[in-house]
């Protein structure tokens, strides 16, 4: 045999595949770093990259959860209304019941997570699809967001629960700090455990899935009840960093967490993708909304440049695979 | 004698340099059915498509009343009045009979405005000709197969069809429904509607046909007068008499059972189904495509439920509710469709390699890496598997190292009764080898082995037992010795003992 790879050089090829599987958007984020630190001073100060890994935290818990259901085929739409359901709901248990922070963490992280738990287990006993699953459980939560507080916005000064979002480790941001811990065990969990295994394998060929002895339906459950924990987290962390249980907030963080995974490669037909593909898509809308902030960009054309730069990238994508293929 | 009315001669079709159809004569006079019979792959599908436009001949001529046609399009194929009608149904199951019979020619009036009444009205008197008791208001979904295939031949007829092509009609029919098709067949005998009956079924072919033209291996064997001809004489020239000699059966079978069915029954799919398959057995399931066979082993492996009958392995009762709970008694089955059900295809060699043992190789859900590389690096090298590294996807391996891996999955489960199902279908000759001498080391290996095959000759050569099934019952067990092309024919085709 003339395979003498050794593991080190095996990880070599694995970066320099990464690379060149994601030239599309290593370069977007290249050439917008680039203009942005010409044009705006601000941009390279340690200060304002630390903003920018602050502001994406965000994104990033919602997109890793993400990442794990479109590998698995599926979509959810729901996280965005729990963001604010959990931290009306949590802020409101602090400061209307009188809980104590812990109780009310925990019982925001656990109807949170309650609520993927539900998504999952119609999705998979009833095979609904979870595109209209996850479409109604997004305006139901969304509504008792709304309905939990009439509507109203709850402050809360309490430097124990704001701590949680705006504490800092030295000069990190205990939100990055949370980002790169949740990082870790996500790239872990897709790809070295049984679990993440079985979700590649879903989303890659469900039926072949099925014939190997893959538990669809536990894994399908897993999957949207840890989202919808992250989601329930990310809720929080926000509360804590606004200073307030808001019910409006989080609207649309749904398509933002999954333009993120498709910027990162991450195949929207199931079984394609990885974490480290979602980190680059999270970083590049990241990288887009702080600059246009810098540049005194209007939010209005915000938007509008946002979606260009997607429809960009994903062209680049486009055109890398057909050359690919055509090659074949 | 009839006038001709299509004449093919000489026809040739070669894919990628291989023949498919090597000097192939047909021919069809007025009125008549004539039955075209062939083995799976024997080239019955590609004649047609070149008859319907869908392949163009490399070489060869085609008449129509005597005249010397081209038919390189499915519109000329039309336009020649030729109508053919597929084995799966292609009808939109949400419109209704009539507006499936006219689908892209709807009677309209000026600026594309439906005429509804003509359209009803026309295709109510195209179902009365035929004596067809079908509302031509019901939509098409709430008909039954039979009723949706007798539309499909009203709709061929509605193009002035004079030549009709039905390939293998009845494969979903019940035998009541083959009644009406068959008598539906012969009134459009009478309207001087000449057919082409595609059909492996030996009873419907001499209860319906006129002639019967057979091929193999994509050539023309023969042509008989069904009246004058027998299964016998028919089977022999199906088969033909080559057997390849690449095969290894050295182990010889035990007498400890493995597995057990008893009675296995699922309402309008199988029934009563029992048999049984011992230590380093291997067990053929013969029959033909759509007799069965695959059903009855998804349901044994958990892939299916069923409603009556007993299953046991190693003399213990088992219901299997999944595959799961089947794989760890030590079940283990090949798909026939590779790249559908056997296959995670946009995924790496060793992530397909490990997929179902991945339980025994994780401790606390984490799987142990270097048991993970040990596993693929030990099945690589023992199936001969050919790929630049176990990373490559599995979309860019051959077909042959696919079922390879396919294969080499289930090993690492560490099975007790390993199914098979079309195990070299679509490979090619070398990894047909390499797949019969595993499969005669893992019986030795004192695996029981159940082989779903339409190969004869794998069936022959690689089986102790062989159970023959035919529409959805065992319709013959026959032991190693009497094992021949003809016996398995004879029952598989329904021939009488």
């Amino acid at each position: 045999m003339k395979q003498t790879n050794t593991f080190s050089k095996q990880s070599g090829n694995l970066i320099f595949n990464f690379f060149k599987h994601h030239l599309g958007i290593f370069i977007m984020i290249l050439v917008l770093s680039a203009l942005l630190s010409v044009r705006t001073p601000v941009f390279l100060t340690s200060n304002n990259l630390l903003t920018v890994l602050r502001q994406i935290s965000h994104n990033m818990f919602l997109a890793l959860g993400m990442t794990m259901v479109i590998v698995l085929g599926g979509i959810d739409l729901s996280v965005g209304a729990l963001v604010a359901m959990t931290g009306t709901m949590t802020v409101g248990f602090i400061v209307l019941q009188g809980m104590p922070i812990w109780l009310g963490v925990i019982l925001g992280l656990v109807i949170g997570t309650l609520c993927g738990l539900i998504n999952g287990t119609i999705i998979a006993f009833f095979k609904f699809p979870a595109f209209i699953v996850t479409l109604a459980t997004m305006n139901i939560v969304r509504g008792a967001a709304y309905l939990y507080c009439g509507g109203k916005t709850t402050r809360i000064v309490d430097e124990a629960f704001v701590g949680i979002g705006t504490g800092a480790l030295g000069p990190i941001p205990y939100p990055v700090i949370y980002m790169i811990i949740l990082i870790a065990v996500f790239s872990f969990l897709l790809n070295r455990t049984k679990l993440g295994t079985y979700i590649y394998a879903i989303g890659g060929n469900r039926e072949a899935a099925r014939l190997s002895g893959v538990p669809i339906k536990s894994v399908e459950i897993a999957v949207f009840t840890i989202t919808g924990f992250l989601a329930s987290f990310a809720g929080i962390v926000l509360a804590a960093r606004m200073y307030s249980g808001q019910p409006s907030v989080g609207d649309g963080n749904e398509m933002n967490a999954i333009a993120a995974c498709v910027l990162g490669g991450i195949s929207m037909s199931g079984g394609v993708g990885s974490v480290g593909g979602t980190i680059l898509g999270v970083i590049l809308i990241g990288i887009i909304n702080n600059g246009l902030n810098l540049l005194n960009v209007s939010s209005y054309w915000q938007l509008v440049a946002k979606g260009v730069i997607i429809l960009f990238a994903v062209m680049v994508d486009w055109v890398k695979r057909n050359r690919h293929s055509s090659i074949n | 004698m009839n006038r001709i009315i299509l004449q093919m001669s000489h026809i040739e079709k070669r894919f990628a340099g291989v023949y498919a159809l090597k000097n192939i004569d047909f021919q069809l006079v007025l009125g008549e059915v004539h039955a075209l019979l062939g083995g799976n792959g024997a080239g019955k599908s590609t004649l047609i498509k070149v008859l319907g436009g869908v392949h163009r001949p490399d070489s060869g001529t085609i008449t129509i009343n005597g005249e010397l046609v081209e038919i390189h399009h499915v519109q000329d194929a039309q336009r020649l009045k030729i109508g053919i009608i597929h084995q799966e149904i292609m009808l939109v199951p949400q419109l209704t009979v009539a507006e499936n019979i006219f689908l892209g020619r709807e009677p309209s009036g000026s600026m594309g405005i439906l005429n509804k009444g003509t359209l009803f009205s026309r295709a109510k008197e195209m179902l009365q000709q035929l004596e067809l008791d079908i509302d031509p208001y019901a939509k098409v979904e709430s008909l039954t197969i039979a009723q949706q295939q007798l539309v499909e031949i009203v709709k061929a007829i509605s193009f002035d069809a004079k030549i009709l092509v039905m390939d293998e009609p009845t494969s979903s029919l019940e035998a009541n429904e083959v009644n009406i098709l068959f008598s539906t067949i012969e009134r459009l005998k009478k309207q001087k509607v000449s057919i082409i009956y595609i059909s492996h079924k030996m009873d419907e072919i001499f209860k319906i046909s006129d002639r019967v033209t057979v091929i193999r291996d994509g050539t023309y064997v023969g042509m008989r007068t069904t009246s004058q001809t027998n299964t016998d004489e028919l089977v022999s020239m199906m088969v033909g008499q080559k057997i390849e000699s690449f095969y290894t059966r050295n182990n010889k079978p035990s007498d400890r059972e493995v597995l057990r069915v008893e009675g296995l029954t699922k309402k309008g799919v199988f029934e009563n189904i029992s048999f049984s398959v011992n230590k380093g057995e291997v067990l053929g399931f013969a029959g033909l495509v759509g007799a069965g066979r695959s059903e009855i082993m998804l349901t044994v492996f958990g892939a299916d439920h069923f409603d009556s009958g007993h299953i046991f392995l190693e003399g213990e009762p088992v219901t299997f509710q999944s595959p799961q709970q089947a794989i760890r008694k030590g079940v283990a089955m090949v798909p026939e469709e590779r790249k559908k059900q056997g296959l995670v295809l946009n995924n790496t060699v060793a992530f397909n390699l490990t997929l179902p043992a991945i339980r025994s190789m994780a401790k606390n859900l984490v799987i142990d890496r270097k048991r993970f590389h040990d596993e693929v690096r030990n099945y690589i090298d023992r199936l001969n598997i050919v790929t630049p590294s176990s990373r490559q996807i599995m979309l860019n391996l051959s077909g042959g190292n696919q079922q390879k891996v396919v294969v080499a999955k289930w090993l690492a489960t560490k099975p007790k009764l390993l199914i098979l199902d079309e195990p070299t279908k679509g490979i090619d000759v070398g990894a047909k080898k390499e797949i019969y001498t595993m499969i005669d080391e893992l019986s030795g290996l004192g695996l029981a082995i159940i082989m779903i095959s339409s190969e004869m000759p794998e069936v022959i050569n690689m089986c102790d037992r062989v159970c023959i099934v035919r529409e959805g019952r065992i319709a013959a067990r026959i032991d190693k010795d009497e094992i021949s092309q003809n016996t398995i024919m004879h029952y598989a085709t329904g021939g009488l003992s």
